[in-house]
């Protein structure tokens, strides 16, 4: 079992988020490349896939797909700003700040959905 | 917060295999962990083997986990890190070999200094002799202040042992093994500058680094190897595209 | 210098990284652009067909997605299960390849 005694601080958190996101969307994303790339023989075949989508078990996949992402992407963006512009100060104001934008982009992502 | 009447201490003793003993120690004022290890050593139990010199946190020996965390021992009053409860948990530091109750083998970790290319080389005088002249290094200027940033470390191993890419890649260098080779990319006398970024770069150095920043949150000194680290991976990054190396 | 592919490997996640983070942004805006109202393949696929530059800009996305993705879950296999070596990493390499394969397939089914 992980002691979580040493690892408890937010750029920690914030690695943590980095890898799963990360691990989960690589994961997702030749599945995604498949499926689209299959269903895009038509428009018809296509329109077909979209209305299955419709269904709300897959539209809260989505929507947490869309969290994901914009974690890996805010996260990532504060990860190249310490390692490329030497961005040493305020860690832990840019870690709740990814945070922020990547539930604020699920919530546009969920108020556009419905 | 409360404080406690007495201390319960557990304390590993044995190698790696080896297991917690409690000890009762007396509270008192302004009491460090290091005084209480020091306690049981003189009046309970003088066979508890456990490493300090200075007391003052300069010599960086006397690291130990303390309740979880790595921490410098002489420097940290129990009254921060213990509950009303009282309860106190001491280990060996993290990531390295037991000797024996609260000593880990640092071996490894100075090891990993000298693989780092953790020694100045004059560039002056490669041979090793005195340069003829002194150097000129304006205090302000921006290589001069990266070097400063990293430059008080102690070696007490603490930010080693709170890492974790250490724990999964044994080849790892760590962080001040990385902090100390960053001052040295960024001390303008110094001539091994293409051995010593060759020595960092790869899954073995700064290219494993996931900026947890675990280093840079517990060390004592209040340095920042993870940023670093991010510095030895900017300069790989412009010397590789760039091709200069 | 001696070969290194965890220098190189990290060279191509950063600026695959750096790709991505203009990529994603777009891709994002699309999305909950193109969710308002439904989604429906006419729209898609009048946005997508015969444009060039969003064939372009899909091809590039999914070559660093895939890339970049796989480099990600070769550091994931080292540091948990220990999967390390030359072997390893052109096999993870190739995965990533294969990955932008079927992202670029797609984004000619938009094109055409």
């Amino acid at each position: 079992m992980m002691d979580l005694r040493p690892r408890s601080h937010p750029t920690y958190l914030a690695f943590v988020v980095h890898r799963a996101s990360g691990l989960l969307l690589a994961l997702f994303l030749p599945l995604h490349f498949w499926v689209l790339g299959s269903a895009i023989t038509g428009e018809a075949r296509l329109e077909g896939f979209l209305r299955w989508t419709d269904n709300p078990l897959a539209k809260a996949a989505e929507t947490i797909l869309v969290v994901l992402l914009a974690a890996h992407l805010a996260g990532g963006l504060r990860v190249m700003a310490l390692e490329f512009l030497g961005w040493r100060r305020r860690q832990k104001d840019m870690v709740a700040i990814s945070a922020g934008v990547a539930l604020l982009v699920g919530l546009v992502f969920l108020l556009n959905v419905a | 917060m409360a404080e406690p009447a007495s201390l319960k201490v557990s304390v590993w003793r044995g190698g790696e295999d080896g297991a917690f003993q409690r000890y009762e120690v007396p509270a008192r004022t302004n009491q460090t962990v290091l005084d209480v290890v020091t306690h049981i050593q003189r009046e309970l139990d003088p066979s508890l083997a456990y490493r300090f010199a200075c007391r003052v946190g300069m010599c960086g020996s006397c690291a130990m986990t303390v309740n979880g965390r790595a921490r410098w021992t002489c420097r940290t009053h129990v009254k921060r890190v213990v509950d009303a409860d009282g309860a106190l948990e001491l280990r060996p530091l993290a990531n390295l070999p037991v000797i024996r109750d609260l000593a880990a083998d640092l071996s490894p970790f100075f090891d990993k200094w000298q693989r780092a290319r953790g020694t100045f080389l004059p560039k002056q005088s490669p041979d090793g002799a005195v340069p003829e002249d002194f150097a000129v290094v304006p205090p302000a200027s921006k290589a001069r202040r990266e070097a400063d940033a990293g430059i008080e470390c102690i070696g007490c191993a603490v930010c080693y042992a709170s890492c974790d890419v250490v724990a999964w890649n044994a080849d790892y260098l760590g962080p001040a093994a990385m902090n100390r080779a960053w001052t040295l990319v960024n001390d303008v006398r110094d001539g091994a500058r293409g051995e010593r970024l060759d020595a960092v770069a790869g899954d073995a150095g700064c290219h494993s680094c996931h900026s947890t920043q675990s280093c840079t949150e517990r060390c004592p000194k209040n340095l920042d190897p993870s940023s670093a680290i991010a510095g030895l991976k900017r300069v790989l990054f412009w010397d590789t595209l760039l091709g200069r190396r | 210098m001696k070969s290194n592919p965890g220098v190189h490997l990290w060279v191509v996640q950063r600026v695959t990284a750096m790709l991505l983070g203009i990529a994603v942004v777009v891709h994002l805006v699309t999305i909950v652009t193109a969710v308002r109202g439904g989604l429906s393949a006419r729209e898609i696929l009048e946005r997508t067909q015969g444009n060039e530059a969003w064939l372009l800009f899909y091809v590039v996305f999914a070559l660093a997605a895939g890339l970049h993705g796989a480099i990600g879950l070769r550091n994931i296999a080292a540091e948990t299960i220990g999967l390390r070596g030359r072997g390893a990493d052109l096999a993870w390499l190739a995965a990533g390849l294969l990955t932008a394969g079927f992202g670029i397939r797609a984004a000619i089914g938009l094109y055409a």
